[in-house]
């Protein structure tokens, strides 16, 4: 097995699905409704627990460290998260459409590794399927609501957020440093036939949302280099402030 | 301007004006959403229970919400919602309907009186097999 190119995959992702649960779970107690704030909360658990699992596969196949010392003792640059997660979460319809973008990403990518010859991750992948279509379920149901079904307003504002998310989204589909060897190795199916199968998922999704896909192909990139956005650090810094008082504490 | 320090840091980081003491706009009559009753269902073939009700905007979000509300936790096949205003129902003073039903035995199984013959009946068949 190449341990190199599966951390590789895996940092990228997990760490994505952490800095998002993140920001997700910075929604909670605020809400713009109790079945929302809960709905939404409970998303990022899960988001969480997607991150655990691939730690946990590095730490098990990579020699990567323990989940918790991946996840809280790694300062901004030697994050491989993209700038779409590193972003605030804005007004709720920016979380949204974040929300939609990325799962829609996830649905693609996940389904694919089901078929990774890497048995642990597509085993993950068989595992937690239903949870991912749930979390696309929720989403599009939300752009549904407030694109075809909602007012002038709900469908400018998301409709705007659309076009500001964007280019973000695209950073999610930059290459990590072993590309090639995920592909040809059956890892994974690569970055660029991921953002293909993202493309015709979301164009057909927002379609029945009347919202227009963002029609730049500018992306912000950089993120699975190293280089982040200034949001980052402070998150990073609010998340592990309690992990970092003593690392070794049993909780 | 002095902003609110508060220990919940998302709080603090909307920079909110301590001294800004204006009342919120009142709110329209009616501007919440409906109501959707939930039924539950534990595994398939099983009956969908009621089990209390969500606020939304249409039937999909109802769907929706009621699988976090009432399907995060344990275990769950399905999930029904009902509009609350379609569900129809009986006058609260028209209880008195019922005030003498429990009074009503020969109506509960229980109250039949048969454990002797199907005692009986049980022996005669069992001696009847039996030889």
């Amino acid at each position: 097995m190449n341990t190199a190119a599966l951390a590789d995959l895996c940092y990228r992702m997990a760490d994505d699905e952490l800095i998002l649960a993140h920001r997700h779970s910075e929604w909670t107690g605020l809400g713009p409704i109790l079945e929302e704030d809960i709905a939404f909360s409970s998303i990022a658990q899960d988001k969480l627990g997607h991150a655990q699992a691939l730690y946990a596969i590095m730490h098990a196949h990579c020699g990567e460290p323990e989940p918790d010392v991946a996840a809280f003792m790694r300062n901004a640059e030697q994050m491989r998260c993209s700038h779409f997660v590193e972003l605030p979460i804005g007004e709720y319809d920016f979380s949204l459409v974040r929300h939609f973008l990325f799962d829609a990403a996830e649905y693609v990518r996940w389904t694919a590794l089901v078929e990774s010859s890497v048995e642990p991750l597509a085993k993950l992948a068989r595992k937690i399927h239903g949870e991912l279509k749930y979390h696309l379920y929720h989403a599009q149901t939300w752009m549904v609501q407030l694109g075809a079904k909602g007012n002038e307003e709900s469908h400018a504002r998301m409709q705007s957020a659309l076009r500001e998310a964007w280019p973000y989204a695209l950073g999610m589909f930059e290459p990590g440093n072993h590309e090639q060897a995920l592909i040809d190795e059956g890892i994974s199916i690569g970055e660029v036939a991921t953002q293909e199968r993202w493309i015709a998922t979301v164009t057909e999704l927002l379609a029945s949302s009347t919202l227009e896909v963002p029609s730049s192909t500018e992306a912000h990139l950089g993120g699975r280099k190293g280089y982040h956005t200034d949001h980052l650090q402070p998150l990073l810094d609010e998340m592990t402030e309690v992990y970092r008082i003593d690392p070794s504490a049993e909780w | 301007m002095a902003t609110i320090l508060s220990l919940d840091p998302r709080v603090t980081r909307m920079n909110l004006d301590a001294e800004q003491s204006a009342p919120a706009e009142p709110k329209p009559a009616l501007d919440q959403f409906q109501t959707f009753e939930v039924f539950h269902q534990v595994k398939t073939g099983a009956h969908h229970t009621h089990v209390g009700c969500v606020h939304a905007p249409s039937p999909e979000l109802a769907l929706l919400l009621a699988k976090e509300q009432y399907g995060r936790r344990g275990q769950t096949t399905n999930l029904w919602v009902v509009n609350t205003r379609d569900v129809v129902t009986m006058a609260a003073e028209d209880a008195d309907v019922f005030a003498t039903t429990p009074e009503k035995k020969y109506r509960d199984v229980g109250a039949y009186m048969v454990r002797d013959k199907v005692d009986a009946f049980k022996k005669q068949m069992n001696e009847g097999t039996t030889e």
